[in-house]
C-alpha cells in the first residue's frame, strides 16, 4: 500500500545576510534533504531541539511555507504542483493544529464563527445547518453549546486548544499536522487533548504528524519517530526501536536526557532488588 | 483554624532556611479582594531542594514572589510569615529587602532572556550584584564576575563577560542568571520553572549545574515547576499546590509511590508511559476554577472522582498531618486506595 504522505528531499533556506544593495549573500539552511512517509492511521513523531527545523517541516508539508526543493506527495498527488481547486481540496483534507491557541484563533471571532468558517469556505454551508455541525463538533471536543457566542479571551488555554482542534476537524480531514499541540497546556489538560486525538484516530483512521520536544509524549503517541538535528534527519525508526536502542549520538543524548519519574521508580526497584540479592 | 493541623512539625526545626507560615496573598480584582494564595505553609531545610508543584493558576509563582518580597504593595495584601534564615521578611522596607536579595535569597526565572538587561554586558550584570552588596571596586567586582561565570560553565569566561545577552543562547543566559543569583552566596535560591523554556538536553545540563552549585555553595533550593519528571530528578521534598492551597506535602519518593491526595494521584497518572502504548491517558476532568470561584469546601471536589456529597462539600478541609513528614488535605483520607507510579 502506498503511504498517504510521502516527503522526499525537502530543503528550505532563509536569507541570513545581504550586501549593501540588498542582494542576498548568505543563506541559512533550516531543513536539508528531509524525507519520510506517513501511512493511513499512523502517527509519525518528529522530535528535536528548538531550531532543529521541526516546525518548518510541518509547515512545508502543508505548503504554509514553500520549500526550495524536494517533493511532497499526498494520496499520490504532488502537493507542490497543486493549484486552485486541487489545492483547496488538499487544504480540506489536511489540517494543522498550532502550539499556541491564544494566537492561532482570531480574537475578534466568536467560537461559532471560528469553528464554522471552514464549512462556509469549503462547502458554502451557512445558517442553521452550519450551527448544527459546529455544535456537534464542539460537543465532540467536550465544549458546551452555550459557549458558542463567546470570544477566545473568555476561555482557558485548554479550552481554546480544544476549540482549535474542533476547527481543524469540522472539515473531516484525513491528516493533521500537530505542532506541539499540548506544550502550552497543564499536565491534567494535556491528557484530555491527547486522548481526544487518540479517540479520533481510532474512530476515523486519522493520520498525524506529531511535532514535539517532549519525548515521553512522542513515545506514548507515535508509531514511528523521525529525529531531527540542525535541519537534518539523523535517525528514523519505529518508536520502540528508537527508544530502546537509539543509534545516533544525538538520539542517545536526547533519550537519556528525559527526566522520567517512572524510570526512577524502575531503577529504584532494580537497585533494591540488587541489595536484597546481596543480603 | 484548628490546632494540631500539620503546622507543628513545620515550625519546630530551626535549621530551616525558608519557613513560610500561613502565607496568604490577596489581589484587588473586579471581584473584590481575591485570595490567590491561601494559608500556605512550607519549609526548606538547610541543604535540601524542595519542590512546589502545581498547574498554572495554582498560586505557586505568587507564593515564591511573596517569599522574595516581590509582591507590589499596591493592590495586594500579604499576610502570614516568611522567614529566610530566621529573619522575618514580611513588612520589611524596600531598602531592607534589597539588602537581603542576593545575599540571603536569590531567584531565577523561567525566561532568562527577559530577566537580563539587553543593554549591559553579562559581566557587568554579575559584577553589579557584587558591587551593590560587598562594595568592591569596579575591577575587583568584574574579576569576581568572571570567576562566577566560569563556575557556571561559561567557557572562556574572561572574554565572554563582555558579551551581551543577545549573543548567548537560552541555556547560556540561564547560566548567567544563575551566576547573578549565586555570586553573593545566598542561603536560599528560588528557581521558578528555570528549565521550562529549555530543550531537554540543555535542561539536563542546567539541572546538573544547579546540583553542583548546591554542593559547592551550600545553598538550599525552592524549586517551582509543573514537571514531575524534573521533581523526581532534583528534589527531596515536594509540596503539591491546587487552587491556592497546599494539598499534599511529603518526601518525593513517598509522593510517587504513595500519593494520598486524589489530585496528586491524577497528576501522576497523567504522565505518559511509553510502555503502556495504545491505552488512553488518564485525564483529570474539567479545569482549575478561577480564584473568585473557589469554594470554601474542598477545592478539588468538582473534578474529583472520589467526591462524596455531604462530606467533601460540607466545609473547609484542613491540611492534616498523617505520618512522618507527610501531610494531606483530603476529607476522605484513609478511606481511599490511591495509585502511585508502579515500577
Amino acid at each position: 500500500m502506498s503511504p498517504l504522505l510521502e516527503v522526499v528531499g525537502l530543503r528550505k533556506s532563509f536569507p541570513s545576510a545581504r550586501n549593501m544593495f540588498g542582494r542576498i549573500t548568505e543563506r541559512t539552511v533550516v531543513t536539508d534533504d528531509v524525507s519520510f512517509t506517513v501511512s493511513t492511521g499512523e502517527t509519525l513523531g518528529i522530535v528535536g531541539e528548538s531550531g532543529a527545523g521541526k516546525s518548518t517541516i510541518g509547515r512545508q508539508v502543508l505548503r504554509l511555507i514553500e520549500p526550495d526543493s524536494g517533493s511532497v506527495r499526498f494520496d499520490g498527488k504532488d502537493v507542490l504542483e497543486m493549484k486552485g481547486r486541487d489545492l483547496l481540496a488538499f487544504r480540506r483534507r489536511a489540517q494543522m493544529i498550532f502550539q499556541d491557541p491564544f494566537s492561532s484563533l482570531d480574537p475578534h471571532m466568536t467560537i461559532r464563527n471560528a469553528v464554522g468558517e471552514p464549512l462556509t469556505i469549503h462547502f458554502g454551508i451557512k445558517g442553521a445547518e452550519r450551527d448544527r455541525r459546529v455544535v456537534e463538533m464542539l460537543e465532540r471536543v467536550g465544549m458546551r453549546e452555550d459557549q458558542l457566542d463567546k470570544y477566545p479571551r473568555e476561555f482557558s488555554g485548554g479550552q481554546l486548544q480544544r476549540i482549535a482542534i474542533a476547527r481543524a476537524l469540522t472539515l473531516d480531514p484525513e491528516f493533521i499536522v500537530c505542532d506541539e499541540p499540548v506544550a502550552a497546556l497543564d499536565v491534567s489538560i494535556q491528557a484530555q487533548v491527547l486522548n481526544l486525538l487518540l479517540d479520533l484516530q481510532a474512530e476515523r483512521g486519522l493520520s498525524y504528524i506529531f511535532i514535539s520536544h517532549d519525548l515521553s509524549l512522542v513515545r506514548f503517541l507515535a508509531h514511528r519517530v523521525v529525529v531531527m538535528y540542525r535541519g537534518e534527519v539523523v535517525e528514523t525508526g519505529t518508536t520502540d526501536e528508537l527508544f530502546e536502542n537509539p543509534q545516533h549520538a544525538y538520539t542517545k543524548a536526547l533519550v537519556a536526557a528525559v527526566p522520567n519519574p517512572r524510570a526512577r521508580r524502575r531503577t529504584a526497584t532494580v537497585r533494591s532488588a540488587a541489595i536484597e540479592l546481596e543480603a | 483554624m484548628a490546632t494540631g493541623v500539620s503546622l507543628s512539625p513545620l515550625n519546630s526545626a530551626t535549621s530551616d532556611v525558608l519557613e513560610i507560615d500561613r502565607l496568604s496573598v490577596e489581589f484587588a480584582t473586579d471581584h473584590g479582594w481575591t485570595r490567590v494564595v491561601d494559608e500556605v505553609s512550607l519549609r526548606v531545610p538547610g541543604g535540601t531542594t524542595v519542590a512546589l508543584v502545581g498547574e498554572s493558576g495554582s498560586g505557586k509563582t505568587v507564593t515564591s514572589l511573596a517569599a522574595m518580597g516581590l509582591i507590589p504593595p499596591r493592590g495586594a495584601r500579604v499576610t502570614g510569615s516568611v522567614r529566610i534564615a530566621g529573619r522575618e521578611i514580611i513588612g520589611l522596607s524596600e531598602r531592607e529587602l534589597s539588602d537581603i536579595r542576593g545575599t540571603d535569597v536569590s531567584m531565577v526565572f523561567q525566561e532568562p532572556r527577559r530577566s537580563l538587561s539587553p543593554a549591559f554586558t553579562v559581566g557587568d550584570q554579575v559584577a553589579e550584584v557584587v558591587r551593590r552588596h560587598e562594595g568592591l571596586s569596579k575591577a575587583k567586582s568584574v574579576a569576581r564576575a568572571v570567576e562566577m561565570l566560569d563556575s557556571v560553565g561559561i567557557a572562556d569566561a574572561k572574554s565572554r563577560a563582555s558579551a551581551y545577552p543577545h549573543e548567548f543562547s537560552g541555556g547560556m543566559c540561564q547560566r548567567v542568571m544563575l551566576a547573578i543569583a549565586m555570586v553573593c552566596r545566598p542561603k536560599l535560591l528560588i528557581a521558578d520553572e528555570p528549565t521550562t523554556a529549555l530543550d531537554v538536553t540543555v535542561q539536563r545540563e542546567m539541572l546538573r549545574l544547579m546540583k553542583q552549585l548546591q554542593n559547592e555553595y551550600d545553598v538550599s533550593i525552592l524549586f517551582i515547576t509543573h514537571d514531575l519528571g524534573v521533581v523526581s530528578e532534583m528534589c527531596d521534598r515536594v509540596n503539591v499546590m491546587y487552587a491556592g492551597q497546599v494539598v499534599e506535602s511529603t518526601e518525593v519518593d513517598d509522593l510517587f509511590e504513595n500519593p494520598r491526595h486524589p489530585y496528586a494521584e491524577g497528576l501522576l497518572a497523567a504522565i505518559p508511559d511509553g510502555h503502556a502504548k495504545g491505552s488512553r491517558l488518564s485525564a483529570i476532568p474539567g479545569a482549575v476554577p478561577a480564584p473568585w470561584d473557589w469554594p470554601s469546601t474542598c477545592r478539588f471536589q468538582s473534578r474529583c472522582t472520589y467526591q462524596q456529597a455531604g462530606r467533601c462539600d460540607a466545609g473547609p478541609v484542613p491540611l492534616r498531618h498523617i505520618a512522618g513528614e507527610h501531610s494531606v488535605r483530603c476529607e476522605r483520607d484513609g478511606e481511599l486506595f490511591l495509585k502511585g507510579l508502579s515500577a
